[in-house]
């Protein structure tokens, strides 16, 4: 970036302007203005404003507690089972906003999927994990397609070679990588226009993580994808963007290469660079 | 100091596990000592008779076996979609504190008091008479409080991890409870209910109470039937003056005992069967 690119995302400016950091690469997809989020009365998130642009891969770094993985639920109101929560703000989704009440929530989980943290596989076949998805919202009319349309989330997922012959073994056989990759294979099953990972490889070992992502890479040419992660190594090697919170706030959203070589904020480069959280 | 004490405690809580034991195993060598010769074909085959080398428990043991269907079959369903109505929907909200309180209590009623309510809503209100339908209704109440309780404990193991993948996935809540939470629950639903079937076979207020016959020579052959169980048979011949009688109680309660072992025995099969399914 050259000197002429806009200010960065600070702590004093106020939060409205925080998103106009985010660099100018590819539209916007999902944006949040002022967000404001509580656990009964406790505020978990502090007017986070941001953008977050098509078929990048958007990280978002900080300390446990930080706010990350919650931001992450609201984009798909996966905070909504939780009870006693609220949320104050907006976040547009192509420019419509997903709290609208007129908004089906089923409908947004449909184009915004999500990859937990620790892998959560139903206890039923490899295949009937990934059919599930696509039963449910009615996207397979016959066997055939239901097949076809599996074995190409398998595929995309970078596991079928691994599978494909026991496909209705149970997945609870699968190692925990595999599982892992079985529940992005499953996400992506339902073809949603965003992924949401919440720190999908935090429970793997390092040529598991290496796969996923590698899988990361591959994915985004056809997803925007956001990912939480605690390790500082994986948002440099795997996002376009990083956003880094703290205590409940967007501190900087920024380039990657910015975020880690050139932060604007002292708070960012003490943590990027392991002095504090 | 603190050795001994945990010593003392194994101790006793050995000798009362051991006298409960001793008990249990006396009064079944008893039973079989009495019974056991009475037991064969023809006793299991045979109507009720009043001569006692004649009478067989035929007829209460088909009794017994249509009511505890019927029980079943609509205890389950009941049962398990009042169960998912507190657990997943009404948590929160005063009516299901209220209901949920209750259920705890009913649990605790004295079985007679349903025989009581049976009469009164199945026999009369709702004219089912004296029938199997009406024994059945009354042994399903009964059943429902520990069929609802056991099935709340069996919905509350299914991790949140799982409702959220099915969430996450563009489910709704009743996709994600029909597809995810209750076959996961299965094992434990099914554990509950025939536990709670187990104590409904052994029921005998409750169904004098409707009108349950005592003496009756002929089985039952719908759900309008009038009909006996085995524990009103084997109360009906313990009270009989006759030496002969009391052998035939001995060995209608072998045979109560042998249907009630294997009801329980079919739970653990069913329940390690499906929990496989999840794993294996």
């Amino acid at each position: 970036m050259n000197s002429a690119s806009p200010p960065l995302t600070s702590l004093s400016r106020v939060a409205g302007r925080a998103a106009a950091a985010a660099p100018p690469d590819t539209p916007v997809k999902i944006e949040a203005d002022r967000l404001n989020f509580y656990y009964g009365p406790k505020r978990a998130l502090d007017g986070i404003s941001i953008r977050i642009r098509t078929n990048l891969v958007t990280a978002f770094i900080g300390p446990s507690g930080c706010g990350k993985s919650t931001f992450l639920r609201t984009l798909n109101r996966m905070n909504d089972i939780i009870p006693a929560t609220r949320v104050e703000g907006t976040v547009l989704l192509d420019g419509k906003d997903v709290y609208d009440p007129h908004v089906d929530v089923v409908a947004l989980r449909r184009r915004v999927g999500m990859v937990f943290q620790k892998s959560n596989p139903f206890p039923k076949s490899i295949f009937e994990n990934v059919a599930y998805g696509l039963r449910i919202n009615g996207m397979a009319r016959t066997r055939a397609e239901l097949n076809d349309r599996v074995e190409e989330s398998l595929r995309q997922a970078a596991i079928f070679e691994e599978v494909k012959d026991r496909l209705n073994d149970s997945a609870l056989a699968l190692s925990g990588g595999q599982q892992q990759r079985l529940c992005i294979a499953r996400a992506l099953a339902i073809r949603p226009e965003v992924l949401l990972m919440d720190e999908p490889a935090s429970a793997l070992d390092p040529i598991a993580t290496q796969r996923i992502e590698e899988l990361i890479y591959d994915l985004k040419k056809t997803y925007t994808i956001v990912i939480v992660t605690h390790n500082m190594q994986q948002a440099a090697r795997v996002s376009d963007h990083t956003a880094f919170f703290w205590l409940g706030r967007l501190v900087e959203y920024d380039r990657t290469d910015r975020i880690f070589t050139a932060p604007a904020e002292k708070l960012t480069e003490d943590y990027v660079t392991g002095r504090c959280g | 100091m603190k050795h001994r004490a945990d010593l003392a405690f194994r101790v006793v809580a050995m000798a009362t596990l051991v006298v409960a034991l001793v008990t249990l195993g006396a009064l079944i060598i008893d039973v079989m000592a009495d019974g056991a010769g009475r037991l064969s074909w023809q006793f299991l085959t045979s109507l009720a008779s009043r001569r006692p080398e004649d009478a067989g428990i035929y007829h209460a043991l088909a009794g017994s076996i249509w009511v505890i269907v019927l029980t079943g079959l609509f205890a389950l369903p009941l049962g398990v979609a009042s169960a998912v109505y507190l657990e997943e929907y009404g948590t929160a909200s005063r009516l299901a504190r209220f209901i949920e309180i209750n259920i705890s209590n009913l649990a605790a009623v004295p079985s007679i008091i349903y025989g009581l309510l049976g009469l009164g809503l199945f026999v009369r209100t709702m004219n089912m008479g004296r029938s199997v339908l009406a024994g059945a209704c009354t042994l399903a109440l009964l059943a429902l409080p520990v069929v609802i309780l056991s099935t709340r404990e069996a919905l509350r193991t299914v991790p949140k991890s799982i409702r959220e993948a099915s969430y996450a996935l563009g489910a709704t809540k009743w996709q994600t409870i029909w597809y995810q939470v209750l076959p996961m629950a299965f094992p434990g639903i099914l554990t509950g209910l025939i536990l709670s079937l187990s104590r409904a076979i052994g029921e005998t207020a409750p169904l004098i109470t409707i009108g349950a016959l005592t003496y009756i020579p002929f089985a039952p052959d719908s759900v309008w039937s009038p009909f006996t169980v085995l524990p009103i048979q084997i109360f009906n011949w313990v009270s009989r003056p006759q030496a002969a009688f009391k052998e035939n109680a001995a060995a209608g309660i072998l045979v109560l005992m042998a249907l009630l072992l294997a009801m329980n025995a079919a739970a653990v099969f069913l329940r390690d069967r499906f929990q496989q399914q999840g794993r294996s």
